[in-house]
């Protein structure tokens, strides 16, 4: 029925040069300039870990004073959570994928989709200014706890209307992606045909929707305690710190899962495609995803066991904890299923999607161990902490994303990598990581508070440990990084179906036309029928 | 190419406006949800002090804009209808009304607000140090509450001014008004807030 064939990077619209870019409705070019933005986002982050790791190389001053440090651990915790691993997947991939997965032309509200861009990079410039201001980086922790951030000199009003803007972004992307699914699939691709990345994606969406506005007006009810003195979280006023803990976690609880879900949903996808054979329990994954969404809204106050609760809100705090495990684990025992008799073909995609499974069952593991009560109180506020959420958020959804690169760079850009080197970058990462994480657990227990700059000498064999790992983690983030940029300037023309996957995106070329399906797609009843 | 760029731009689905309004309108009760439940909590802890505070607010202003407030979800209801049968006088005419109805909530809160100011009785003021803890929070919560709820108003109303433009230009008419149904749909929210706001803060004693 069509004309001839022109991919989306060559199409010629009604601008030229950057404003084809800044000013795209495209849902593939959007999703190029959130990958751009937020792996640059990415590297300041790493950078303030690195100089953090460098700074706890042995006891006492090593690099920076102490508040200096603390300014580091916000500003590289605010970058890490708003500004990339929030976004991160469904910003990209999600924009990218999920109408093509679904066989439409693109998401509902393509000048929405632009705004939640643009949204991003005022809240990301605000972020990123409230480290360079005048009264210096905010020292609070990424969390903003009262009463501490509404007494400090340092830039938290600019800090928190950063997170606030980010979150409104979020919100808007959420709302596109749920109308998306719920308008825009081909005919004949009903709820149960979709892939299990939109499935994901969807879940995904509605937490973006329903728990960004908690911490929406938290962070206003912050605000206008810094300038009103309002009283709400001020003790001396009669308000209350504890309550801004609720409320904080009423959203950054459920904001966990908008990080793992979408990752989930990219190992889902590149397990059957590498294993060639059809995804085990395809409805259990679905609904899986959707448990989790529901549930991780009800387990918020497992971070708080040691702020002052009452004994039945812990225990049953720590209940719905370990049911929310549940669906994760199904999800785990699916992958792995699925991986039983298949042919598996191991491809840099599946290296990273092996590595995300190893990393996140131990991130899943301590989280139990942080969901029980008795053990949290133990190592709660300890560098145990730390290690565990780094496994869950840069071992799960940090892989995912290298995975997600790795399997999908082909169909984005037209061009295919080279594999050695993205082996060899995929096991350096997963050397240095739990390098660098691992011993962060055993001085974690041994009593290692997070947050400090200092630490007693017994515990410099594995600090020394972690920051050798940084280094390799970054040399190999840096290693993979290159090898994808050659791959996209120099690297050989990739096939439309490079791995022989199912699902929509590879019956179109690499890289897809202006409006992905130049011919009605043909949706099957499994997205996943190998032979 | 260029029929595929108008093909793209001209994707046009009602429904998914209308869900999309919907969606946006959780997260609005969401973002004052947050707030009630503040409001709850230190009720629940100072009964006595918001007791006493509430008894401070004028309920005949309160009543009169709940009313208002009333009566311009209506107007704006019928404008729907008025587009639907293709009389645009009308539908201008009760946009009008509704944007006038807006207006007069706003004039009322200014006196109200101002009254509070003219006591010394707003947010950062010396005054309001000096309270006793349950009515400082009390009335924090009532700037806090009514001020985003007049914001709302104000972003509802440029909505309808919108509106207004685009039904006189001839961009919304009786065969594609969705515009105009989002529109109305924001405002019976702002309308709704009230509903919520007006006995938490004036009635409840």
């Amino acid at each position: 029925m069509s004309t001839e064939y022109i991919s989306f990077l060559e199409h010629q619209g009604k601008y030229k040069g950057i404003r084809s870019w800044i000013f795209a409705t495209d849902h593939k070019r959007i999703a190029f300039l959130y990958m751009y933005a937020i792996a640059s986002f990415f590297l300041i982050g790493a950078i303030l870990g690195l100089l953090m790791r460098i700074e706890l190389i042995s006891p006492g001053e090593t690099i920076m004073k102490p508040q200096t440090y603390n300014g580091l651990f916000t500003v590289h915790g605010i970058i890490m959570i708003f500004m990339v691993v929030i976004p991160g997947l469904s910003a990209v991939f999600g924009n990218f994928f999920l109408p093509i997965l679904i066989g439409a032309k693109d998401v509902a509200f393509p000048k929405l989709n632009l705004f939640s861009w643009w949204l991003f990079m005022l809240g990301s410039i605000l972020a990123v200014a409230s480290q360079l201001l005048k009264s210096g980086p905010p020292d609070t922790g990424w969390t903003f706890y009262a009463p501490y951030s509404t007494t400090t000199g340092t830039n938290v009003i600019t800090a928190t209307t950063a997170a606030f803007i980010l979150g409104f972004s979020s919100i808007l992307t959420g709302l596109n992606f749920i109308v998306t699914v719920h308008r825009m699939r081909a005919p004949g691709m009903k709820f149960f045909n979709m892939p299990l990345f939109p499935w994901a994606i969807y879940a995904t969406a509605w937490i973006q929707l329903l728990a960004t506005p908690v911490v929406g007006i938290t962070l206003i009810m912050l605000i206008a305690e810094r300038l009103f003195g309002i009283g709400f979280f001020n003790p001396d006023l009669g308000g209350d710190p504890v309550l801004f803990q609720h409320l904080f976690w009423i959203y950054s609880h459920p904001a966990v899962y908008i990080m793992i879900l979408p990752a989930m949903g990219v190992i889902t996808e590149i397990i059957p495609t590498f294993c060639q054979k059809k995804v085990y329990g395809y409805k259990a994954i679905a609904m899986s995803s959707l448990a989790i969404a529901g549930v991780g809204f009800l387990v918020w106050g497992h971070h708080m066991y040691t702020s002052g609760m009452s004994e039945q809100a812990r225990w049953f705090f720590s209940l719905l904890t370990f049911l929310v495990a549940v669906p994760s684990a199904i999800k785990v025992f699916n992958w792995i299923s699925t991986m039983y008799k298949g042919s598996i073909d191991m491809k840099p995609p599946f290296l990273f999607a092996l590595f995300f499974i190893f990393l996140f069952m131990i991130g899943g593991l301590t989280g139990l161990i942080l969901g029980s009560v008795a053990t949290d109180i133990q190592v709660h506020d300890t560098s145990f902490i730390v290690a565990h959420f780094h496994y869950i958020i840069f071992g799960g959804m940090g892989f995912a994303f290298f995975a997600a690169i790795h399997y999908w760079l082909p169909k984005m850009y037209g061009k295919m990598y080279n594999f050695t080197r993205a082996n060899i970058a995929a096991v350096a990462l997963f050397i240095g990581f739990n390098l660098l994480y691992f011993p962060q657990f055993l001085i974690g227990i041994q009593g290692m508070p997070r947050r400090y700059f200092d630490y007693p000498p017994r515990f410099q064999w594995a600090q020394i440990t972690s920051t050798i790992g940084g280094f390799i983690l970054v040399s190999a983030v840096i290693l993979m990084i290159t090898n994808l940029i050659i791959g996209v300037r120099r690297g050989a023309k990739a096939p439309a179906n490079p791995w022989n996957g199912t699902t929509l995106e590879w019956q179109i070329p690499s890289p897809p036309s202006l409006e992905n399906f130049d011919e009605e797609p043909l949706v099957k009843e499994n997205p996943y029928d190998y032979k | 190419m260029s029929e595929h760029i108008t093909h793209v731009e001209e994707h046009r689905d009602d429904e998914a406006s209308k869900l999309g309004m919907w969606l946006f309108i959780f997260t609005e009760l969401l973002l004052f949800g947050g707030l009630i439940l503040v409001y709850s909590v230190f009720r629940m802890q100072y009964p006595a002090n918001f007791h006493e505070a509430s008894l401070e607010l004028s309920v005949t202003i309160g009543a009169i804009n709940t009313v208002v407030l009333l009566i311009s979800s209506m107007t704006i209801a019928m404008a729907i209808t008025a587009i639907q049968k293709k009389n645009k006088k009308l539908t201008l005419r009760l946009i009008s009304i509704t944007v006038f109805m807006a207006l007069v909530f706003l004039f009322n809160k200014y006196f109200e607000w101002g009254h509070k100011f003219e006591h010394g009785l707003y947010p950062g003021s010396d005054l309001m140090q000096l309270l006793e803890r349950g009515h400082h929070l009390y009335f924090s919560l009532y700037f806090f509450m009514t001020g985003l709820h007049a914001l709302h108003i104000i972003v509802g109303m440029v909505l309808l001014i919108i509106c207004y433009v685009k039904v006189n230009k001839g961009s919304i008419a009786h065969d594609k008004f969705v515009f105009l149904e989002n529109g109305a749909l924001y405002w019976h929210l702002v309308d709704l807030i009230w509903i919520f706001l007006f006995p938490l803060l004036y009635l409840i004693s």
